[in-house]
């Protein structure tokens, strides 16, 4: 990018130059030198090739300050323990930290890495190769961290709210942690939640350690966001052997949306599963990619996933499975389904297979099209009007992501969700 | 299972040293001088005697090549290509253009002979096969014979060398050339349009229903030389034609260039079928040598109804680098793809296709089956995409890969791109190891490992040989145990 | 009940229905047989209302309403039912949901109450116990995953919460084994009533044993050819279909 930095380059790069007091320089002089080799990513790069992050950010937005925001302006959706980053700053008097169950230590970021916490900046230190996550390492601001002590079973959920105020056009960049300890089981939540749609620019992301025999259950919702809006939203998770996470996104869309899942299965018989539906309309644009690297031995990882597109919204999703020679017996299967309802709808998929041991069995699916004539005249010969034939069809066809979600209160709150973003299709 | 270890052990042990057609040809030729330039192209263009037009093409595709890069998104890895160490242009010398067989050089003839390709008439009348195939054979730079030209010629269907073409069809050439591939198209195909050596040339005018397969075999022979062959195949309103594509070159220890360009152009109702046996020098077995084979091989189905099919066996090469497509221009028109792409010592491939729907009604299948074995990386990279107007346009892609040995490395890239929500696409993927299963239930009734590996392989390429003409499935049979000999008796 | 006069039913080029008449009466069982590419299944689908099909001439009235300008629905809310030859997977969709969506929708367009879900469910369950449908497949997504045998009871479940004054039985006897064959006519039988026609579209004799017609009539070549009574079914199990063939041509 040296030769030929664009003006939002040298926007970040002061942003960057301000970030000299707040912790972890050597890793986030590391993470900028990584972002500057590459700089924005562009059609060019082989991993955002649909995506094209240095043309929607040519303007860069400054750098978020403090907010005043009441805790009851924020609403609550679910039971949970609940944790607020607001604006990209972790907020103590806005999260339930008096409420969290023992065996849960919960700590902001910026307090971990001014202390220089070791296991903070190991689990940050393995970060991969991604101008957007090395942009994020850069320059964080702030956000939660979350040990869960081993062994501890959670019942309640821990939910880690990123919320966007209403400021206008601002960078948001936060970070999070949850280290799973060993033989642990809990369930995160993970919410983009903005107060009132905005043009942020936002780039969350949250690093996962699950360590031996841990399980987690992670559900994520991002709700709509302006349509000038830029997001991107990381998950980097580590699995140790015998361990299990089973990970959900619900995506509705709002601007350009960015999800990417950086998965490593490290020990052996780790177990990974990622599902998801995303809802698009209008001019939205939204990216899931997908990488999950399989390097113990007997792994097994699903990914599932459901495209809704309607009107002038483009999906994406890339998803690349990949075996290194020593992880033999994996099972891996990935499948991934798009409806387009409308006819200036677009669908991007690139499932990916990269296998270097041979005693695996390892697959993928992809679909893209409309809703199924037979579907539909089976449903209206049943006495259904077609618009509400679609809309069943359509239920079910993200359906078949949600089931996967292990809480059926959750399951339900999303399906509910769901529903409603499809009865906003009758009113247009 | 030990003999299934054992039969592992066997296909790492073996060196791709059991390629039989790495004999040379020892005969003069003729060549330009090393290197790249200018002057080098008006070179190959005077010495094939081309009008002014066309030398002025080759320059501004020259001029072109020089601002671009080689593509670096494939997974394969050589080491840099100098250009200016390539002879690009090399003849034999007895035989420097075509001429009837009685005139070819008989040492040629032995070659062609030798590689199992009678070029002598009466000779595959008098054979067994009753089935009569036309032949073009390009001998590095040049076309050293064509068979079956006047029995052709009653049909209305030209088949003659491309460089003989501009010469006596220089308006059908004009027309056509490049016109798939345009000369811009990519830094191998760019390469291409400079300094294009030979390869065939195919006209089938209306309704007329070729009445032979045609085929064309090309062979490198001399060292350190680049071909850069250039065939051309245009399907006129209602005809058809079968096309056969062979090739091989000799052992050597140096890496060898080959960067050729294959365009076929479908006219209404008119379909083209184009098979491919890919049996270029594979490289020893540490990996010395070979051909580096980067092709591009695209079909334009421009008229309505208009089918185009590719099949391809690859065996050869160090490096393929080849993605045969079909633009899908006019409505209802329909592209197929068949593959099996088998590597193994330190061979690279990374081949697939294009399918890009424009039209209505526009359907496409691709089915490609991947066997690594060795320490050699497969990958199939592929694009199907309907644009705006494709209405009911419609996909079905099914990719297979079989690994044989934990040294080796199979990959699936597809690009999925729809712009109309009545296009109806469908991608299916897998990648596993042969079948134990299968595999010990063969033996039980009796099989050796290797018997039990060659069955089950050829079960798995079965689509796809199934799609070749019975002649050509045989050899690709044979080609593909040779290619995993060693598991397959 | 319904009168179907010179209906003729192409799709593209290809002719499918070529003039084809027939009454059946209220409470009437009749059965349509003949050989394949008869142009049965276009029939069923036809007075279904699916789309494809090129309705150039005739009509097709229910209790003396042309229904072929009604959509699929609508035509179900005025009691036609279908159960199709090969019913339709639909995963994602609970067989619950459906069944309420489906019950529901069509005493809306009548005009009648929505169903509530105690008595839904009272109706489902006694239906399912009749028909030896199991709950756990009631739980699963629609015909996911269904047997064939399974998918066909379904469809009769359907068909007894629904209550059509038309019921279509394309070829529901393909592909059931003797204990789902009596089973299912079973159900169907159950359903027998004075205002409720039934048009049993079947290319065996087998069927027909167990669900006993009013009336036989044989097709081929688009048309009714023969009409007769119940003993028609046994000859052509005699004669099998080759004369119709023969004279249709």
């Amino acid at each position: 990018m040296n030769e030929t930095a664009s003006q939002a380059e040298i926007a970040l790069k002061s942003s960057f130059e301000r970030m000299k007091n707040a912790g972890a320089q050597s890793l986030r002089r590391g993470a900028w030198e990584a972002f500057s080799r590459s700089g924005l990513p562009n059609k060019r790069d082989e991993s955002w090739h649909y995506t094209d992050l240095r043309a929607a950010l040519r303007a860069v937005a400054p750098m978020s300050g403090e907010t005043k925001t009441a805790t009851s302006a924020i609403e609550r959706k679910q039971a949970s323990c609940r944790f607020v980053v607001l604006d990209g700053a972790f907020r103590p008097d806005l999260s339930d930290l008096s409420l969290a169950p023992s065996g849960v230590a919960a700590q902001s970021l910026r307090e971990a890495l001014a202390h220089g916490e070791a296991e903070v900046l190991a689990a940050l230190a393995g970060d991969v190769d991604d101008p957007a996550v090395a942009l994020n390492a850069a320059l964080m601001q702030d956000g939660v961290v979350l040990r869960i002590a081993p062994g501890t079973v959670l019942d309640t959920p821990l939910e880690i709210a990123n919320v966007t105020s209403n400021a206008g056009a601002q960078s948001v960049y936060s970070r999070s942690l949850a280290m799973v300890g060993k033989g642990a089981s809990a369930t995160i939540i993970e919410t983009l939640e903005p107060l009132a749609p905005s043009e942020a620019q936002e780039n969350h992301a949250l690093t996962l350690r699950i360590e031996d025999g841990a399980r987690l259950e992670h559900v994520c919702t991002v709700a709509p966001q302006a349509g000038a809006a830029v997001r991107v939203l990381s998950l980097l998770a580590t699995l140790g052997a015998k361990s299990a996470l089973n990970s959900f996104c619900l995506i509705e869309g709002g601007g350009l949306l960015r999800r990417q899942v950086f998965a490593l299965l490290a020990g052996e018989s780790a177990d990974a599963a990622f599902c998801g539906a995303t809802l698009l309309r209008g001019r939205d644009h939204a990216d899931t990619t997908l990488q999950v690297r399989h390097e113990g031995r007997g792994g097994k990882s699903r990914e599932f996933f459901r495209y809704v597109v309607d009107e002038q919204a483009t999906g994406v999703f890339q998803g690349k499975v990949s075996v290194a020679q020593l992880a033999q017996k994996t099972d891996g299967a990935m499948q991934s389904k798009a409806l387009l309802l409308s006819d200036g709808a677009t669908m991007n998929s690139k499932p990916e297979l990269e296998i270097f041991a041979d005693d695996v069995v390892c697959g993928h699916g992809a679909t893209c099209g409309r809703l199924d004539a037979d579907q539909l005249f089976y449903l209206q010969a049943r006495g259904l009007p077609e618009r509400e034939a679609e809309a069943l069809l359509i239920q079910g066809f993200a359906n078949e992501a949600l089931r996967l979600i292990a809480r059926e209160a959750m399951r339900d709150m999303l399906e509910a969700r769901v529903a409603t973003w499809l009865a906003r299709r009758d009113i247009r | 299972m030990a003999a299934l270890k054992e039969t592992v052990e066997t296909v790492e042990s073996i060196d791709v040293d059991a390629y039989k057609y790495g004999f040379t040809t020892d005969i003069e030729s003729e060549k330009a001088p090393k290197g790249l330039s200018e002057d080098i192209v008006r070179f190959i263009s005077a010495k094939k005697d081309e009008p002014e037009w066309l030398t002025e093409w080759r320059l501004g595709a020259y001029r072109r090549w020089l601002t671009m890069s080689e593509p670096r998104w494939a997974k394969v890895n050589y080491p840099p290509i100098d250009y200016q160490d390539l002879y690009y242009y090399s003849a034999p010398k007895t035989s420097p253009g075509p001429k009837s067989l009685d005139e070819v050089d008989p040492e040629l003839l032995r070659t062609y002979e030798k590689l199992g390709i009678p070029l002598r008439e009466q000779e595959i009348l008098a054979g067994v096969e009753t089935r009569k195939v036309a032949v073009d054979a390009v001998f590095d730079s040049v076309s050293v014979a064509t068979t079956f030209k006047e029995e052709l010629a009653k049909a209305g269907v030209i088949f003659c060398p491309i460089s003989e073409a501009v010469k006596t069809h220089p308006a059908l050439v004009q027309k056509y050339l490049g016109s798939v591939v345009p000369v811009t198209d990519n830094f191998f195909a760019t390469l291409n349009s400079a300094v294009f050596s030979d390869g065939s040339f195919v006209y089938v005018p209306p309704g007329v229903r070729c009445p032979m397969e045609l085929s064309t075999y090309f062979r490198i022979n001399e060292k350190n030389t680049g071909q850069f062959e250039r065939t051309l195949i245009i399907a006129d309103a209602g005809s058809y034609v079968s096309y056969l594509e062979g090739c091989t070159a000799p052992k050597r220890d140096e890496n060898q260039l080959h960067a050729a360009i294959v365009e076929l152009v479908a006219l209404d109702d008119a379909e083209i079928k184009y098979s491919t046996v890919q049996n270029w020098y594979p490289g020893d077995g540490e990996g010395k040598g070979g051909i580096y084979n980067f092709v591009t091989k695209r079909g334009d189905c421009r008229g309505r109804n208009s089918h185009i099919s590719w099949t391809q066996v690859e065996t050869g090469s160090a490096i393929t680098w080849k993605y045969p497509s079909c633009i899908l221009r006019g409505d209802n028109s329909q592209g197929e793809f068949y593959s099996i792409a088998v590597s193994n010592g330190f061979q690279q491939v990374d081949s697939g296709s294009k399918m890009i729907h424009l039209g209505r009604n526009t359907k496409s299948r691709i089915i490609s089956k991947g066997i690594s074995a060795g320490r050699s990386q497969n990958t199939y990279r592929g694009q199907v995409s309907a644009h705006r107007k494709a209405s009911g346009a419609r996909n079905f892609t099914n990719c297979d890969s079989l690994l044989i040995g934990d040294k080796c490395g199979a990959h699936t890239v597809p690009y999925i791109e729809s712009k109309n929500s009545s296009a109806q696409f469908e991608h299916e993927a897998t990648t596993s190891k042969i079948s134990q299963d299968q595999l010990f239930y063969a033996m039980q009734r009796g099989l050796s490992a290797e018997e039990a590996t060659a069955l089950i392989v050829n079960g798995f390429v079965r689509d796809v040989l199934q799609q070749l003409p019975m002649e050509f499935a045989v050899e690709a049979q044979k080609l593909i145990s040779i290619s995993l000999e060693g598991s397959v008796g | 009940m319904l009168e179907i006069k010179n209906l003729h039913v192409s799709i593209g080029e290809r002719k499918i229905l070529d003039g084809l008449t027939l009454t059946v009466g209220d409470g009437e069982i009749a059965a349509i047989m003949g050989p394949n590419g008869a142009g049965k299944s276009t029939l069923s689908y036809v007075i279904a209302g699916r789309e494809g099909y090129d309705v150039s001439g005739g009509e097709v009235l229910l209790n003396g309403e042309n229904i072929l300008g009604l959509a699929p629905h609508e035509r179900a809310a005025k009691g036609v039912f279908l159960a199709f030859q090969y019913p339709v997977e639909i995963p994602g969709v609970a067989t619950m949901t459906f069944l309420k969506a489906t019950l529901n929708a069509q005493r809306r367009a009548r005009g009648e109450e929505e169903l509530q879900t105690p008595d839904f469910m009272k109706r489902v369950n006694e239906a399912a116990a009749r028909l030896g449908v199991a709950k756990e497949m009631l739980r699963r997504p629609l015909n996911s995953g269904f047997s064939g045998g399974e998918k066909k009871r379904m469809e009769i479940l359907q068909m007894a919460l629904l209550e059509p004054s038309l019921g279509i039985l394309d070829e529901t006897d393909s592909g059931l084994d003797i204990d789902a064959l009596r089973v299912v006519s079973e159900g169907v039988n159950a359903l027998r009533a004075r205002d409720r026609s039934f048009l049993v579209i079947t290319h065996y004799q087998r069927l027909l044993d167990y669900i006993k017609p009013d009336t036989v009539h044989v097709m081929a070549r688009g048309r009714i050819l023969r009409s007769g009574g119940a003993e028609l079914a046994l000859e052509l199990e005699e004669s099998g279909y080759k004369d119709y063939i023969v004279e249709a041509a």
